[in-house]
């Protein structure tokens, strides 16, 4: 008897090979956005999926068997804002990393949320610059050594549901790798939400990240996400100090915002 | 009133009739960022477009605005940005990723004065250039030049034409002058206007089973939502749209297709508008250089003296065979540019030395060419 995956069928023939180095976070998050559609039972057809220029980049591009648009770096928010405008019924994803996103692309972000156009966001975080070797990334943690920061990194790393949060978007939601089910529900959650949603997954890179910062392999920094994990709910009880060196996991945002695309159709009727 | 198409005579902005002429062309998208002197298109379409059904979006730079225009693109809408200088050297990387996905669009750039900040509100032909080699790597660009309000609607119609056709963006390079000008501007009866839509596959096609990516000049594109599960990249990709980064054979039949599909079809894609009969002298122009021209015949005629006007419509691909003949038929080419000669050494290697090229400024850059200085030159130069 042949074994299939039950994902397979989703996955563009000729492309099951990945690009991903072994212990990679990608294909988690791939099985867990796949997962998520799948017990949807949304059609791949009735999506689009960007992508930007990046590690990440690669889990929609090319293997999801879907309208794939593989974008220029930082970008595919702003190229997924054109195809959702001016396709209102496309269900538009974008998958990419957290330098792709929130550094070159940081911008195109936050007006996405602010627009509150009906778009999902999944951003794979490892907190380095992977494909390029490992450079700081604006996720990076304070003090880590990077190949570009051989002397520690000096700066902050951003808190990206915070800034999702923010700028507007009206869900926001981060897992980790470790985190694979709860990680499945959220991305539902995240397609089904008339608006721009953002799930954020912490993801090993035991290539660069973990050998670079002492985090270790991909085993020890999944080990690492399960002892350093923190619900929601929970961080209210702990104090300031406890909270350091944690990452706080959960659904930060679920509110109703009017959507752009529902608006500019309200707005076409009204002008008529 | 057809709200579609506002068919009349009209007394209206350049940059304004550049916006109706897009709609009229079946445009349903725009994206762009406010920048003078190219604001009005955009103020324009944001008017316009949601009377016809289409969406007009301000983005948050011309960076996303080229990309959003790309990604209506590809849902098979005709779609449209305009910018000036700073704006198109932002967006040049996705202009780039436009050619390279084979992405039809059009780019409106309303040209100003220097680089840089420059002088917003002064024309000035310092684009010319950038438009055909701004982006990186190895490709061949479509650019229109229009000289009139008039030709702002007519050209913004034919780029979109030419953009369906080939597959590829294509660059309005109007200036200043031209886009804030108020003139007669005619939009014809619809059924007088010819419009060209893309081809597309056929439904329900598989495309990755499906030959053809590169493999004919101009494709079909498989535009998102109609089940072709498309893979689109501006990766070296073969016939399959498949990523090919490591062959050098895959890159050189990459590239050479995406640039073959417009230099095999230059005649089709060149337009100039040639009066030489007879004449030893001939005024080459483009844009709104072209503006003096006609003047300058006028008094020139009453000198009994007769020069021809070689205007090119189309910038690129530039028409080489067509200024090589004109160069065989004349003594001297005096070359109209409101710049410091950025064709010049296109034209004179074109002419091969059959005729002398002479390069004619405008006495200040920014402003109009005056007759009277052509006048000038003419006289002094004439055999």
């Amino acid at each position: 008897m042949k074994m299939v995956h039950p994902l397979e069928k989703y996955i563009r023939p000729g492309f099951l090979s990945t690009t991903s180095c072994s212990g990679c976070g990608n294909g988690i998050i791939a099985q867990s956005i796949l997962r998520a559609i799948d017990e949807l039972k949304i059609k791949m057809d009735d999506f689009v999926f960007a992508s930007g220029i990046g590690c990440a980049a690669w889990i929609p591009s090319p293997s999801f068997y879907a309208d794939v648009l593989h974008t220029t770096h930082g970008r595919p928010v702003a190229f997924a804002t054109g195809v959702k405008l001016s396709n209102p019924q496309l269900k538009v994803m974008i998958i990419s990393g957290d330098g792709d996103l929130m550094a070159i692309g940081g911008n195109h972000f936050i007006h996405a949320a602010r627009r509150n156009i009906d778009l999902t966001v999944v951003c794979t975080n490892n907190g380095i610059y992977g494909m390029t070797g490992g450079q700081v990334a604006p996720t990076t943690p304070f003090g880590a050594e990077t190949a570009t920061t051989p002397y520690g990194n000096l700066e902050r790393p951003f808190d990206l549901c915070r800034l999702a949060e923010a700028a507007g978007a009206v869900y926001v939601a981060r897992w980790t790798t470790y985190h694979a089910r709860q990680l499945t529900q959220s991305v539902k959650k995240a397609i089904q939400k008339k608006g721009f949603s953002f799930v954020e997954v912490i993801s090993q890179c035991p290539v660069h990240f973990g050998r670079r910062t002492g985090a270790g392999d991909a085993a020890a920094m999944m080990r690492g996400y399960k002892k350093n994990s923190v619900g929601i709910k929970k961080v209210k009880k702990l104090k300031e100090n406890e909270l350091e060196g944690k990452i706080v996991v959960g659904e930060f945002v679920d509110r109703e915002e009017p959507e752009l695309c529902e608006e500019i159709a309200k707005m076409r009727q009204r002008i008529k | 009133m057809s709200k579609r198409v506002l068919s009349g005579l009209h007394f209206m902005q350049g940059n304004v009739a550049c916006a109706e002429g897009a709609i009229t062309a079946g445009c349903r998208f725009f994206a762009g960022y406010p920048i003078t002197p190219a604001s009005e298109i955009a103020e324009r379409m944001a008017r316009r477009l949601p009377e016809v059904g289409g969406t007009c979006a301000q983005m948050e730079d011309e960076i996303s605005s080229i990309a959003a225009v790309v990604g209506a693109s590809w849902t098979g809408t005709k779609a449209l940005t305009a910018t000036s200088g700073p704006g198109i050297s932002l967006m040049m990387e996705n202009i780039g990723y436009a050619i390279a996905t084979e992405t039809p669009c059009v780019i409106v750039n309303v040209q100003r004065g220097a680089p840089s900040t420059g002088t917003p509100s002064l024309p000035l032909q310092g684009d010319v250039l950038q438009a055909r080699r701004g982006s990186h790597g190895e490709y061949e660009v479509i650019a229109l030049a229009p000289s009139s309000p008039q030709e702002m609607f007519d050209l913004s119609i034919e780029a979109f034409n030419l953009a369906e056709k080939f597959r590829t963006p294509v660059f309005i390079l109007a200036d200043a002058f031209v886009g804030h000008m108020r003139e007669e501007v005619l939009i014809p009866d619809p059924s007088k206007i010819s419009i060209v839509e893309r081809k597309i596959p056929a439904s329900g096609m598989n495309f990755s089973e499906y030959k053809s990516c590169l493999d004919e000049d101009i494709a079909p594109m498989p535009i998102f939502g109609h089940g072709f599960k498309s893979h689109v990249t501006a990766s070296t990709h073969d016939s399959f749209g498949k990523r090919n980064v490591t062959d050098p054979e895959a890159l050189d039949y990459y590239i050479k297709c995406l640039n073959n599909k417009i230099r095999k079809h230059k005649e089709e894609i060149i337009s100039v508008d040639s009066e030489v009969d007879g004449s030893e002298v001939v005024l080459i122009s483009y844009g709104t250089t072209y503006r003096a021209v006609r003047e300058v015949q006028k008094r020139l005629r009453q000198d009994k003296i007769n020069i021809g006007s070689f205007r090119l419509i189309s910038l690129w691909p530039f028409p080489e065979k067509k200024i090589e003949d004109l160069a065989r038929k004349v003594k001297i080419i005096i070359m109209l540019e409101n710049n410091l000669g950025q064709l010049v050494p296109y034209v004179k290697a074109a002419a091969k030395g059959e005729a002398e090229v002479v390069f004619l400024p405008p006495r200040m850059l920014g402003t109009l060419h005056s007759p009277d200085a052509i006048v000038k030159k003419v006289k002094e130069v004439i055999p």
